[in-house]
């Protein structure tokens, strides 16, 4: 037992991550705790999109506004982590075209500048969407990429001082009468257990959350709902298309990056099960019926794989039975609500306003801490947000290099491409260069291959680590020193690739499937190596 | 679920990144500043759809040899994904020099009334360096001679009549290397033609099947030439004859890049243009017709496969008629690019690559010593001339002069 933190934040989701950020900008003493990796939980799981708050402008007024709010910010702040695409809501013959003057006036209610269009000028637009669509809404849409967004609020947390530890995974709270002082974590690497101190404790673990809460003693009733999205393969469409009526599954066409994904379905899913998340054929189904709606194309699109989220939502507390769940922030004073100083629990909410959760979270820690000192993450740009659109986009020829820039903004002048081999790639699909590989791992704590995938993208394209995997194996055994581990490594980021294309393994991905398995176990022995260690 | 869903075979997304394509792909061999098949096509063209700056000048780079299309195994039109991009995202503007060596039919049509002038003034060096220094046509390279007398003006003065004699007629698309440069090639098919039957007839309009409009970034220009000759194609299909040509190039051009690279729809004719070796060979095969051949033809001759022909995969056709020439020793040297690639390889920015991607296959040729090689491709014969010295004939040029004409016709009636 060492030093005390001012706050142990638990959970390096978006929300703990924005919160270390909030914390540590305040001048908190501030400590992160992540049991796997950053963004591993509903962070990485969800859409990637930027929403306008248009798809709640509707139902939940209270959550449109603060969408359309945090999405401002976020172009401002996370520039390089979004792209400002626009968005589409369009009304098919088989959807009433009446909702649609509902809809924008609750929009402009909502201060969302939402502008019914000619449909041929929405084809115009875009040119995949449903040529048969009636009606047709602009919004500022968007797409976010939650893992630079996580990264870019640890880098900054990091420079505000706080330090973050992922793979420690709290195993009890730590206690002193009522109040919560500290944290039991066990080091996942070392397999060492330690208690570490501090006067606040944040609750920031998602669904995750009702697990710690439980351990502090206190009751967040969560009901986990699953999402499962489908990723295609190439860009389809380059604005975000919706459905204009109100919101229902496989409504959302997102461009991210490279791809374009189709979400979300929302189903109940038992608190035992949300480890183990498997989307299945059902689901698939409905997402292909319902994206080919949006964009007749994505018949023809290959699907790179599935996955699925889960949202936490929050039954509110004279409500145990769950009926009247709400989407919105809720941010817990276990103090006045249980009786357990020194314990704040943060939930609900979306990635879209993950910052501002940060802000009531830290808010009220900086209340019980007697700090008087404004939030800024608002007007402070992120780290590698410091780029303009020109910049990021710039034309040149080296692919690694171009890539690189619009994945981390201004932070890239730190990917040296002193020679060829800098600039050879790793991950082809997405322009992945051993330079990139090797900032993640020195500077973005990238520890295997599934930690390099979220923080480049690579493994993310079309082959699915087939040609990446085995390569990025390498450097990391060169920086980690230990082969051993580099092929344990391999073994389970291929499994954890073909978990997500097994629920679409048909077409071009099931032969794509075929063909690394026979690349990793025919040619490389991958399998045999397996084998022997059992 | 049926097997079709979310596949598409236009798609590049068929591709399963083997990388074979890259294997075979000439330019990476000796260029690394050439990304490769595989990245400048189905890898590059998910980027491009991201957003258009992810375009690379490195593109400039490809053959369009098509090998990559022929190596892969999934049938991704790899070379096609690739000339379309350089259509469409390609910043460049294309030089006076690319507009010159695109536009082979206003070169031809002003060289040939002017040939010996014209030739003179291409050979002398001073002529060189000003088309190497202001042009960036490298001097290295000799310009194909223009003949005095054009094809066409020939066939109309002294064959057009004559082939009013048969019955049996086909449609010759002579191209313009045959028109201009080298008519003889032209007058050796009508020979054969002849030899066998047939009566030979011009199209009624033809300008350049576009190829070099098509690498030199002019798609306008080579859609209103293609249209133009595809008017001319279905009305002799409409007469029922099929097209002809002596150029695999050409063949490949209308019959595949028509399609996928200008959009037009050609797939009513398509099947009609053929390489006149293929026809020919087919009538032989079938018992149709009998070349009979002169005795004391002797020639050691070796095959070189042109990147189209390979593509075509015709070149069977053609290696098998000269294999019929008693006399001829006959060799196939390895299918490999010569690296001359129509117009790319006299810009002198590609030059020094040309030259690498050919070496190998030079090489092979002059250890064979050879009297002459035979290729389907008239820059192929320049490239192969230029930078071993020996001979290159088109495989129906070799047949006309090794055929017993009188026989043939009295074998034929």
């Amino acid at each position: 037992m060492s030093k005390e933190y001012d706050v142990i934040i638990v959970g390096g989701g978006a929300t703990g991550a924005g919160t270390a950020r909030d914390c540590a900008m305040r001048g908190l003493k501030t400590l992160l705790l992540e049991r796997h990796d950053l963004s591993a939980g509903a962070t990485g799981r969800n859409h990637g999109l930027l929403h306008s708050g248009a798809r709640y402008a509707v139902t939940d007024q209270e959550s449109a506004e603060e969408c359309i709010r945090e999405n401002m910010i976020l172009r401002k702040v996370a520039r390089h982590c979004v792209e400002e695409t626009d968005g589409l809501f369009i009304t098919l013959p088989e959807d009433d075209l009446g909702f649609q003057s509902t809809f924008v006036d609750a929009c402009r209610r909502a201060g969302i500048n939402a502008e019914a269009i000619d449909p041929k000028e929405a084809i115009r637009l875009e040119p995949s969407v449903n040529k048969n669509l009636i009606g047709a809404v602009k919004v500022p849409d968007g797409a976010v990429d939650p893992f630079r967004l996580t990264m870019a609020n640890v880098l900054d947390a990091r420079l505000h001082g706080a330090e973050v530890l992922t793979y420690h995974e709290v195993t009890a709270v730590v206690k002193e009468g009522d109040r919560v002082v500290g944290v039991e974590v066990y080091d996942v690497h070392t397999k060492e257990k330690k208690t570490l101190r501090s006067r606040l404790v944040i609750n920031a673990g998602g669904i995750w959350g009702h697990h710690i809460a439980e351990l502090a003693g206190a009751t967040v009733n969560m009901f986990p709902a699953k999402g499962a999205l489908l990723i295609f393969g190439h860009r389809v469409n380059n604005l975000v298309i919706n459905r204009c009526r109100k919101p229902a599954d496989a409504d959302i066409l997102v461009p991210g990056d490279t791809i374009c994904l189709i979400g979300t379905t929302s189903s109940r899913l038992p608190y035992d099960q949300i480890d183990d998340m498997k989307v299945t054929a059902d689901e698939v189904d409905l997402l292909l019926r319902e994206g080919e709606k949006l964009a007749p194309e994505l018949a023809y699109t290959r699907i790179l794989r599935a996955y699925a989220g889960v949202r936490p939502l929050v039954a509110a507390d004279n409500d145990p039975s769950g009926r009247s769940i709400s989407r919105g922030i809720v941010c817990l004073d276990h103090e006045t609500r249980d009786g357990i100083p020194g314990f704040i629990t943060i939930t609900g909410g979306k990635l879209m306003t993950y910052r501002l959760m940060a802000e009531w979270a830290t808010d009220l820690a900086c209340k019980k801490l007697g700090v008087d000192k404004p939030c800024q993450t608002a007007d402070i740009p992120l780290p590698g947000s410091d780029i303009t659109e020109e910049d990021r986009y710039a034309s040149g020829s080296d692919l690694g290099g171009k890539a690189a820039r619009g994945r981390h903004g201004s932070r890239s002048v730190e990917i040296k491409h002193k020679d060829r081999y800098d600039e050879s790639l790793v991950c082809e699909c997405e322009g992945v260069s051993i330079a990139e590989v090797n900032y993640a791992i020195d500077t973005l704590d990238a520890k295997n291959i599934t930690n390099l995938r979220r923080r480049t993208r690579l493994g993310m394209g079309t082959c699915q680590g087939e040609l990446c995997a085995c390569r990025a194996a390498g450097l990391l055994s060169k920086a980690n020193g230990c082969a051993r581990k580099s092929v344990e490594d391999l073994a389970t980021f291929m499994n954890e690739r073909w978990k997500g294309m097994f629920p679409v393994s048909w077409g071009d991905t099931l032969s794509e499937a075929q063909f690394t398995s026979w690349i990793y176990e025919g040619v490389c022995g991958l399998d045999a190596f397996d084998k022997k260690e059992e | 679920m049926n097997k079709e869903q979310n596949t598409n075979a236009e798609s590049f997304e068929q591709c399963l990144k083997c990388t074979v394509c890259t294997v075979y792909c000439p330019m990476v061999a000796v260029n690394p500043d050439y990304p490769g098949p595989k990245q400048a096509g189905p890898d590059g063209e998910r980027y491009r759809l991201k957003n258009p700056v992810f375009y690379d000048d490195a593109l400039d780079l490809c053959l369009n040899c098509k090998r990559c299309e022929v190596a892969c195994p999934s049938n991704v039109k790899i070379g096609d994904i690739i000339q379309s991009a350089r259509l469409k995202y390609s910043s460049k503007k294309p030089k006076l020099r690319d507009f010159i060596l695109a536009n082979t039919d206003i070169m031809g049509t002003m060289a040939s009334t002017m040939a010996p002038v014209v030739n003179f003034t291409l050979g002398l060096k001073p002529v060189k360096a000003v088309m190497d220094g202001v042009l960036a046509v490298d001097h290295h390279r000799t310009f194909p001679k223009y003949a005095g007398q054009r094809f066409e003006t020939w066939f109309k003065r002294y064959a057009l009549k004559k082939q009013e004699e048969y019955t049996k007629k086909v449609s010759y698309f002579h191209g313009c290397y045959a028109n201009y440069n080298n008519p003889k090639l032209a007058k050796d098919f009508v020979k054969i033609m002849n030899a066998i039957g047939y009566g030979v007839n011009l199209l009624e309009k033809e300008k350049c099947c576009g190829v070099a409009l098509i690498s030199n970034g002019f798609k306008n220009q080579a859609i209103k030439q293609a249209n133009l000759n595809l008017g001319s194609i279905r009305k002799a299909v409409g007469r029922g004859e099929p097209i002809l040509t002596t150029s695999s190039t050409c063949t490949f051009t209308m019959r595949d890049e028509y399609a996928h690279i200008l959009e037009l729809d050609n797939s009513d004719v398509r099947s009609s243009i053929a390489l006149a070796t293929k026809f020919i060979f087919e009538l032989v095969d079938a018992g149709k017709v009998k070349l009979v051949f002169k005795d004391d033809y002797r020639k050691r001759i070796a095959y070189h496969t042109p990147c189209h022909m390979e593509k075509l995969g015709w070149a069977i056709y053609s290696t098998s008629l000269v294999k019929m020439i008693p006399g001829v020793d006959f060799n196939m040297l390895d299918s490999q690019c010569c690296g001359i690639a129509g117009t790319y390889g006299f810009k002198k920015e590609h030059y020094e690559d040309s030259q690498k991607i050919g070496e190998s296959l030079f090489r092979q040729i002059r250890d064979l010593n050879l009297d002459m090689v035979a290729t389907d491709c008239e820059t192929c014969k320049w490239q192969i001339e230029m930078s071993t010295g020996v001979q290159v004939e088109n495989p129906i040029s070799i047949i006309a002069d090794a055929l017993d004409v009188e026989a043939t016709q009295k074998a034929n009636r």
